[in-house]
């Protein structure tokens, strides 16, 4: 245990030198982006208000030399400000937080969903190496890896709700139903399906195939024959000898993709109307509305990092031999 | 060597339908003016004409333009924008990941934290805010996707030259008293190149994907059609006019797909070794 | 050599065929042979040779389809094993048969624990419950003699060294009581005196189980070693097969004695060398520490590689640094050679200190001291031709393109391939034939002095020997001096004036060829000696004249 406390310790030390980073990039953005960082912050709406962009000069102290400016900004963002927004009246950081929810809940399941169903698809290929199973299988992973999300989302649209009226089209839940209870749950579950659907799709294939070739891979090492030769059956050497150390690149992935996820939930929440930050910001890119735009682009950065810290603790569970390094 | 690999090649069903599929749109793209030389933002017919209209084969949009012209003349658009900005990842890549493999100690860690920080934001958020406070342009996507691209690519050969640095054969370059330049230019990269080949030609198909993503988000360049743009403006009319977005995404389809065919194909064709797995030995 | 009614095992005409294309249709030809209770049968034979399919195909392990019995039977206990339904076979797998194999590295799960590994056997096919699992995994644990049972038993594999996890490996197969154990070049992967205490184990476990070995090796010492009888196998047929005593001291196959006679020996008549001059190279006190597994926030360890190594070479002498793996003989050579940086004391090169010269003042010195490799198919870029491998060095020091190719030529002749040669590309050469390309590279700077980093090991016995005759005929020929790196002291005896013991980044002892092996002073070099497999054993006198030809005619080599 001591161990792990130490480990996450450490990466949590990591994370934040990495966030410093994130923060100083952002930093950057606002200062490159071309014509006066004060009036480029406060967005169309925001830039004819005289007193909002002197407000925003002093905020960002923008009169001060370069390095202060940096200062300034970088402190204020490890502090949890993330700035105002002047079309919506309110602070970023309290804008996002409210909407953090329902991206978590959309993006965690497609997850799960894509590496449950990519892990299981994956497996079921490799055993049926060159048949019309893993034909089947490594066909649906190639298209859905080519095929863009928001068309995706589209089209499932076009079949499930206005074709079949079967799912519910966008939105968290029915509005004005009043649904409690259970009724809530299957009603907001019912408009999870399409956009899980959506964004798990693409992730699934990757998993698949990379479970696919990684249990390939596995299935002929020496240890795979050992097990063999002590007459364990083909279904337990699969799982518990291949499946087993076949995972472990999987998850490694898995951590690295962690960012594309949540990056591809802004299309997700786009196309499905879901309330979360991805749509916040697809509101804000209207109005170029950069205060929130650059908030969520650091909110989602923690977000990466909270998930790979996740994923590599995972690891350190399921490989006994990451402890050592 | 090269006649085996067009053997292997060939001998490889999907990767031989990808290259046949990639030339048509390439031809496409090359031939669009010839094709539909009227500019595909002119409105040509009524609006909302479902497919198999009169005139238009695919249907006309909201302001009664041709979708077949918009796809034939968004193809430009997609290729342009997905072989620069690989072109572009692909060299940021490959230089910082044979520097770091090569290399070594500080500068191996100082190269891999950066391309750590760079893995960790999220690529696709990081192209949106790029392209959006500096203004959406040819040259602004390019950009965007390339900074977003390269991360994997530093990875993969950082890989081979740190494996390749400790190879006999380039230990043997340094005995022999070769240079630092000719040892990375001419003993490592030749030999790291075929992984690499694979991995851009799927950073390409990425790149595509993005590309039209952002322009689904109005991110496009304004003043070029291009098929995310053309499903982002009509998706509120799905309801009316299925066709708008539909035939844009299987274009988009077709085209990663054909891309990622091929790289499958090269894959296979340029690592024998690993193709035969699953095979027997 | 028993009759198949006693034999536990009894193989006939066994043949196993490999996919079309192949270089050759069958990887296992009719081979026939059997095994008794308490016989050790040694399957002998060169890469390719087919031995190892032959104990896949016994252990059913055959990568099916693509590689499949072709024909044939293996009855164990009378029970053919080819025909036999799964669940049975499967069955007879865990209790019948039992099989190690040559990677100890990789043969065991690394994510489960070493009791688990032990205890899966038992509780597919035995009656124990959880209580008289472990207490059998214990026992078996001591039996093949690891330490700490009680700890070991939850380790994971990673944390257990090479000879440990054989020994794991061992007891798994063991673990049932089979009544047979094949295995597949256990030991090869291993330093001697780990091989001797494998050898050891298995001919201990062997008498007190009463099991018939199905032992598979390249290595005609340890068939000397432990075989009660032999099988010698060559492109998929078994082209020799009789009792250990006349296999070994009458062989009638040619191949067979060919074998023989590759096997590397001390040869008595070599004269000491006597130094004349001033020593070509001297290290003085070489140290160097290598920082392994640190990282961010992460201090790592140290691992010293090689510590206060002195040694001298004089014109025309072959020092032999002979070690386990470990002991830094190559991190030794690499600093010469200038591949590593020297983290104290001098290596003096004709007066001049290597150790501290930047890379550009260490350039004219990379002329001098040259390095051959060890493996033949690492050593030389796939991508280019061998004249222009072979001419790098001369062309990066001025030499015009085509005196360079010219002289790459008159090199390729030297070391006995032809010249025309310098045309292809290396994927065209066998490894003995790349292992001289690479020599003739080493030459053709005209060094003074040649690193040979372990140049044989990676080869068959019979080439081996070829390219030992080379590099011993080439020096002799050019007055070069040598540093010869290996790790095994037969093969050292054979070319080496001088030897250099080393172990643990020191060098324990440092003496004449003949002194090191008649009268060993230190601990390390007696175990070392005493570890060398098959000692009671002579090669035939007929043999080692077999080899004194053809050490007189290098240029003319099979191909």
């Amino acid at each position: 245990m001591a161990k792990i406390g130490l480990f996450l310790a450490r990466r949590l030390v990591k994370a934040a030198i990495i966030l410093f980073f994130i923060v100083l990039i952002n930093f950057a953005l606002i200062r490159a982006a071309p014509g006066d960082p004060a009036s480029v912050m406060a967005g169309e709406a925001g830039a004819s208000d005289e007193r909002y962009v002197e407000l925003l000069r002093q905020r960002f102290g923008l009169d001060e030399p370069l390095h202060t400016q940096m200062f300034i900004y970088v402190t204020s963002v490890f502090q949890g400000d993330l700035g105002y927004s002047y079309r919506q009246g309110r602070n970023v950081s309290a804008l996002i937080l409210e909407r953090l929810p329902a991206t978590l809940l959309l993006t965690v399941t497609a997850f799960v969903f894509a590496l449950a169903m990519g892990v299981l698809l994956g497996t079921l290929a490799a055993m049926k190496v060159g048949r019309w199973a893993d034909t089947a299988i490594t066909t649906l992973a190639l298209i859905s890896y080519a095929t863009p999300l928001f068309w995706l989302g589209l089209m499932l649209i076009l079949l499930f709700s206005v074709q079949l009226g079967w799912l519910p089209s966008f939105g968290f839940e029915s509005v004005g139903a009043g649904f409690t209870g259970i009724d809530r749950m299957l009603d907001v579950a019912a408009h999870m399906v399409l956009p899980v659907l959506t964004l798990g799709l693409f992730y699934m294939a990757v998993y698949t195939r990379l479970t696919r070739s990684s249990i390939l891979e596995i299935h002929d090492m020496d240890f795979v024959k050992t097990a063999r030769s002590k007459g364990v059956t083909e279904g337990k050497v699969m799982v518990f000898h291949v499946l087993r150390n076949a995972i472990l690149p999987v998850i490694t992935f898995a951590g690295f993709q962690a960012g594309h996820l949540i990056g591809g939930s802004i299309l997700v929440e786009t196309v499905f109307a879901w309330p979360g930050i991805g749509r916040l910001a697809f509101n804000a890119l209207l109005q170029r509305d950069y205060q929130v735009l650059l908030g969520v682009f650091v909110v989602t950065s923690i977000l990466v990092l909270l998930f790979n810290i996740i994923t590599d603790l995972l690891y350190t569970i399921v490989d006994p031999r990451i402890e050592v390094e | 060597m090269s006649r085996d690999f067009w053997r292997a090649f060939a001998n490889n069903y999907g990767a031989v339908i990808g290259l046949a599929l990639l030339l048509a749109v390439v031809l496409m793209a090359a031939f669009a003016d010839v094709i539909y030389p009227r500019s595909p933002w002119s409105m040509v017919t009524t609006p909302f004409q479902p497919p198999l209209s009169d005139d238009v084969l695919l249907g006309s949009d909201t302001l009664g333009r041709d979708i077949a012209a918009g796809i034939v003349h968004g193809s430009r658009v997609s290729l342009l924008i997905g072989l620069t900005s690989s072109a572009v990842a692909l060299f940021i890549g490959v230089t910082l990941g044979a520097l770091a493999g090569y290399f070594g100690g500080w500068v191996d860690d100082a190269i891999m934290r950066f391309t750590e920080l760079f893995q960790t934001i999220p690529n696709f958020v990081l192209a949106v805010v790029l392209v959006a406070i500096f203004t959406p342009s040819i040259g602004s996507l390019v950009a965007a996707i390339a900074i977003v691209s390269w991360p994997p690519l530093a990875r993969l050969a950082r890989g081979e030259f740190l494996s390749l640095r400790s190879r006999e054969f380039v230990l043997a370059a340094v005995t022999t008293g070769q240079s630092t330049t000719r040892i990375i230019l001419r003993e490592i990269l030749p030999n790291s190149l075929s992984p690499i080949i694979v991995a851009a030609s799927l950073t390409v198909a990425t790149a595509i994907l993005l590309e039209s993503a952002l322009s689904f988000l109005g991110l496009g360049d304004p003043n070029m059609m291009s098929w995310g743009y053309m499903i982002g403006a009509s998706r509120t009319v799905i309801r009316q006019a299925w066709w708008m977005s539909f035939f844009p995404g299987i274009a988009i389809l077709i085209t990663v797909l054909a891309i990622n065919l091929v790289g499958e194909g090269l894959n296979d064709a340029l690592n024998p070794k690993l193709a035969r797995k699953g095979r027997g030995r | 050599m028993t009759t198949s009614e006693q034999a536990v095992l009894a193989l006939r005409d066994l043949s196993v065929s490999l996919p079309p294309g192949g270089d050759r249709p069958l990887a296992v030809d009719q081979v026939t042979f059997s095994v008794a209770r308490e016989e050790i049968l040694c399957i002998v034979g060169e890469s390719g040779s087919g031995k190892s399919m032959v104990a896949h195909a016994i252990m059913g392990l055959l990568p099916e389809p693509y590689v499949k019995v072709a024909g044939g039977s293996a009855r164990l206990n009378g029970e053919n094993l080819f025909t036999m339904s799964r669940a049975r076979q499967r069955a007879v797998r865990g209790i019948g048969m039992g099989m190690i194999f040559q990677e100890p590295m990789t043969a065991l799960n690394p994510l489960m624990r070493v009791g688990e590994q032990i205890e899966e056997a038992l509780k597919l096919h035995s009656r124990l419950d959880s209580r008289g699992r472990r207490a059998r995994v214990l026992e078996l644990l001591q039996d093949v003699g690891l330490p700490n049972p009680g700890d070991l038993r939850r380790s994971y594999p990673f944390r257990l060294s090479g000879g440990q996890r054989q020994r794991v490996m061992i007891a798994i197969a063991l673990a049932l009581e089979p009544d047979l154990l094949i295995a597949d070049e256990p030991t090869t992967a291993l330093d001697v005196t780990t091989q001797k205490q494998i050898l050891d184990l298995i001919r201990k476990v062997q008498t007190a189980c009463g099991m018939g070995v199905i032992f598979i090796t390249h290595d005609f010492g340890v068939v000397a070693e432990i075989a009660t009888s032999v099988a010698v196998m060559q492109h998929g047929k078994c082209v020799e097969y009789g009792s250990a005593d006349t296999v070994l001291n009458r062989p009638e196959h040619p191949y067979t004695r060919e074998l023989i006679a590759a096997v590397p020996h001390y040869i008595e008549h070599r004269e000491d060398f006597t130094p004349k001059g001033q020593a070509l190279l001297k290290a003085e006190a070489v140290r160097k520490v290598f920082r392994v597994g640190s990282g961010f926030l992460r201090r790592g360890r140290e691992l010293v590689a090689a510590d206060n190594v002195s040694l001298s070479i004089h014109p025309g002498e072959t020092v032999g640094v002979v070690g386990e793996s470990g002991s830094g003989k190559s991190t030794l050579g690499r600093c010469i050679v200038g591949l590593h940086k020297a983290d104290g004391g001098r290596i003096v090169f004709q007066g001049t200190d290597l150790v501290g010269l930047s890379r550009k003042r260490f350039r004219p010195f990379r002329k001098d001291v040259q390095m051959i490799f060890q493996d033949p198919y690492a050593s030389l870029n796939p991508r280019y031709r061998v004249a222009d491998i072979i001419s790098q060095g001369p062309i990066a020091f001025g030499t015009p393109r085509k005196q360079a190719h010219a002289r790459a030529e008159e090199l390729l002749e030297l070391v006995g391939l032809d010249p025309s040669a310098a045309r292809r590309f290396p994927h065209e050469f066998s490894g003995g034939q790349r292992q001289r390309i690479s020599i003739a590279r080493a030459l053709a700077l005209d060094p003074k002095l040649l690193i040979a980093d372990e140049p044989v090991s990676a080869l068959d016995v019979s080439v081996q020997t070829q390219v030992l005759d080379l590099l011993d005929d080439i020096r002799h020929q050019l007055g070069l001096s040598m540093l010869f790196i290996t790790h095994d002291l037969r093969v050292a005896a054979q070319v080496c004036d001088t030897i250099a013991v080393m172990q643990t980044g020191r060098i324990v002892e440092l003496g004449s060829c003949r002194d090191v092996f008649s009268r060993p002073q230190h601990e390390y070099t007696r175990t070392l000696l005493d570890a060398i497999p098959g000692q009671g054993w002579e090669i035939p006198k007929d043999l080692r004249h077999l080899r004194a030809d053809r050490a007189r005619r290098p240029r003319e080599l099979s191909q």
